[in-house]
């Protein structure tokens, strides 16, 4: 993967996944970093109802002046999904050549387990259609790591390397959003995504 | 692009954290509050306060009565609920706004356009207008922080409370703010004032008097209230907009002119004819009813609002856009995508009990919580959900409708928090009307959906200490109840046999099925399937555990069961389920 230039007057990022999967973290920390940039940062996110097991989207935005925290569909830089089939969800909040980072996770939703529904099979290609794609295998690295609670940290981390922030500044976000007896463990998270 | 560094006294903030941070900033020592999505986490970072005194109290109406006791001590004090929690709090509000204050007392609204976690989508810009109480609407997290501030001194200088009237997207949208030091503020006292406190009728037609003439000084003041500004742009086009509709407006249409409003009730009338004379056409940009559209169309001025911006579901930025787009929305094609509605936690205390209703085909009328959750497919165990308490309510009101023998396949299923908040009196009217009420209390030991607050029948206080707690079994005792029986709902067969007995029971039964959230306790080793002894009968299934699902081995005909390691908490309800003993603790390497 190569390190893509993004526009410092507005970057959108759509997070998603499934509630419990370490998205609303995953976005503080990357806010922390952006701000720590000195940019100007904005985030959305839903709690309550949405975050039992459900489908849950986090919009993130920085730049010079950020004025909604929503991202406008059509607009978003990257979409940074921690399961498949929520990469599919929300595909079109990507704006023509936007790039896709999808964890290789599938986690069937209630219907699919049930049998009145199935999972999609051609997400793939169907991802691809919107975009550039990449797919990551964030579990296995996180059992390498020996917590499969990392999956965020590292997905975060090869997001990193499509931005231009500072090293410093991804090290002191994880600080400042994890518990300290996490902190080490997440900043090794970090970097093992970075260098995929 | 050089880009601006940011002085050291800012900080990243949600909407809820930064009201919190204003009320610490603003001297407030008193703040009590239930909780209820968008709100929570008001009160939530209160309490790491140590100088404000905080209380989950049982329900709005307490928590706003609580509030203003230390209003009434010249207390300044602060309550947050979400929406419909101020129709629970609406009657001590109606008269505190005749009252008054001596402390200054702010009420927090949060809304819910969208109803990402609410039952309706009520604008509670309506109460400010039916109570006569004076609205503040942030578009930010440094105007949430900034207001609750101000109000503070508002409803001082004009003896009023005022309403700060947020939204989803302002509670749980985080941005940059301007941290300040606290500023103390002395408790006034107490001073008995009987003509301002003790709201008699004659008492009562005096103070109305004053809430119409405080109303005439808020609009004069509006009108120079600095945050109710005109920003200049061009003026072919004028924007008014307040809240998270001002932010999509600036987005959407970037050079037009704007009237930003803050201070919303009641309106700054000259401000808003001066700003009619600059521009040629206005649109006012609104989220849920037409309010200020209404007003500003009575003062004679033409604007454009609701026919091009719809009533319902919240507002976006692309909403807002294709509300006044020439061209025809363009239809595109979405993949079908199989919905992810949320489901209850691996291993939740509360699935037992729906899987038994669901078996007995029983009628449920259900309530508000996690649990609400009971009512999704497989389990499909919940006919009703109206209100707070309305569980109880409801079951009593269908026994009258439809005699005795309906209620003998009829339960009312509440949680444990709920049925503290409005539980207790549909449980006492029961039984004195001779009811012959089943009532389900789903006892986890928290308030679970809103993030695990404590209630009394956990017997904790917010920071932890222990306060005394209310079994809710001694309550039932106390109205009177004549079967209570406390149940482990992880055991079906004990489930089963505690809820046909309540239906037998000749009056009120009471089933307390107790255990904590699964989200509280370690998870137990989770557990396997014998995939030699599976047969693929889906029976496991039927209890809708998201760790089980089915797998298609390529020599099998039909598809087995597996467990999904990481999400199964051993909760063993599934084990009670196979009648193939295929469901197994894994053997021990």
């Amino acid at each position: 993967m190569s390190r893509g230039i993004v526009n410092q007057n507005m970057t959108n990022i759509i997070i998603c996944g499934v509630g419990g999967q370490g998205i609303i973290l995953a976005s503080n920390v990357l806010c922390s970093a952006a701000f720590l940039e000195g940019l100007d940062v904005k985030k959305s996110e839903v709690h309550g109802m949405a975050q039992r097991g459900g489908s849950v989207i986090t919009h993130v935005r920085f730049g010079t002046k950020v004025y909604s925290p929503l991202i406008e569909e059509g607009t978003g830089n990257f979409i940074l999904a921690f399961e498949k089939l929520e990469a599919l969800r929300y595909i079109h909040y990507l704006k023509k050549g936007g790039i896709t980072l999808v964890n290789e996770r599938e986690i069937p939703p209630m219907s699919v387990l049930v049998g009145t529904a199935s999972y999609p099979k051609d997400i793939e290609k169907k991802l691809k259609k919107h975009g550039t794609t990449y797919f990551i295998d964030a579990a296995n690295v996180a059992s390498e790591l020996g917590n499969i609670r990392t999956v965020n940290i590292i997905l975060l981390g090869v997001l990193s390397k499509f931005l231009s922030f500072k090293e410093e500044s991804w090290e002191q976000a994880i600080t400042e959003n994890v518990k300290q007896r996490f902190v080490e463990l997440n900043i090794t998270a970090f970097h093992r995504g970075r260098h995929i | 692009m050089t880009k601006p560094v940011h002085a050291k006294t800012k900080a990243l903030l949600s909407g809820n954290e930064a009201v919190a941070r204003g009320a610490w900033e603003a001297g407030c020592t008193v703040a009590a509050a239930y909780p209820g999505t968008p709100s929570t986490e008001i009160l939530e970072n209160i309490i790491t306060y140590p100088e404000i005194n905080t209380e989950w109290s049982i329900n709005e109406k307490v928590a706003l009565e609580v509030v203003a006791g230390a209003c009434f001590a010249g207390a300044r004090c602060l309550t947050a609920m979400k929406h419909v929690g101020l129709n629970v709090a609406a009657d001590p509000m109606f008269t505190m706004g005749y009252s008054g204050v001596t402390g200054g007392l702010m009420i927090v609204s949060a809304d819910d356009p969208g109803m990402w976690s609410s039952q309706n989508e009520q604008d509670n810009r309506h109460y400010g207008r039916h109570a006569k109480i004076p609205i503040l609407e942030p578009s930010d997290s440094d105007e949430a922080k900034l207001f609750t501030k101000l109000g503070f001194e508002l409803s001082e200088k004009f003896d009023t409370p005022v309403i700060l009237r947020l939204t989803t997207r302002i509670c749980h949208s985080t941005c940059l703010v301007d941290l300040e030091d606290r500023k103390e503020v002395t408790i006034k006292g107490y001073a008995k004032d009987i003509k301002k406190r003790l709201v008699l009728p004659a008492h009562a037609r005096l103070l109305h008097v004053n809430v119409e003439e405080r109303l005439k000084k808020i609009a004069q003041y509006s009108n120079v209230f600095a945050y109710n500004r005109i920003e200049r742009g061009k003026k072919t086009l004028g924007i008014i907009a307040s809240g998270i509709s001002y932010q999509y407006a600036k987005e959407v249409f970037p050079n037009a002119s704007f009237l930003k409003l803050s201070l919303t009730f009641p309106l700054p009338e000259k401000l808003i004819r001066k700003f009619a004379r600059k521009v040629k056409k206005i649109i006012v940009v609104e989220e849920g009813d037409p309010i200020l559209e209404t007003e500003i169309k009575a003062l004679g001025i033409k604007v454009t609002g609701k026919e091009r911006i719809p009533l319902c579901n919240e507002l976006t930025p692309k909403v807002l856009r294709e509300s006044f787009s020439k061209k025809q929305k363009a239809k595109t094609k979405k993949d079908t995508i199989p919905p992810r509605p949320p489901v209850l936690c691996p291993g939740c205390p509360h699935r037992g009990v729906f899987y038994v209703i669901n078996k007995l085909k029983l009628v449920a009328t259900g309530d508000i919580g996690c649990y609400t959750l009971g009512a999704l497919p497989p389990l499909n165990a919940m006919d009703t959900c109206i209100c707070m308490g309305a569980s109880v309510t409801n079951a009593q009101g269908l026994e009258k409708a439809l005699g005795k023998d309906f209620s003998k396949k009829l339960v009312a299923v509440i949680g444990d928090s709920t049925f503290f908040h409005s539980g207790i009196t549909g449980l006492a009217n029961a039984v004195y009307n001779k009811g012959n009420l089943n009532l389900i209390i789903l006892d986890n030991f928290t308030t679970a959906m809103t993030g695990h607050q404590p209630h009394p029948g956990t017997g904790k206080l917010p920071r932890g200490e222990q306060g005394k707690r209310i079994p809710p079994e001694d309550i039932a005792r106390g109205c009177g109840v004549e079967l209570i029986k406390v149940v482990d709902p992880d055991n079906l067969k004990e489930t089963e046999a505690a809820i046909k007995e309540a239906l037998t029971f000749d009056g009120v039964a009471v089933l307390i099925f107790r255990k904590p959230c699964a989200l509280l306790i370690k998870p137990r080793p989770p557990f396997i399937i014998d995939s030699e002894l599976c047969n693929g009968c889906r029976l496991c299934l039927r209890i809708g555990c998201p760790a089980i699902s089915l797998i298609s081995p390529e020599e099998r005909e039909k598809p087995l069961a597996v467990i999904d390691q990481a999400l199964c908490n051993g909760c063993g309800l599934c084990v009670q389920l196979c009648n193939r003993n295929a469901i197994i603790t894994p053997p021990i390497k």
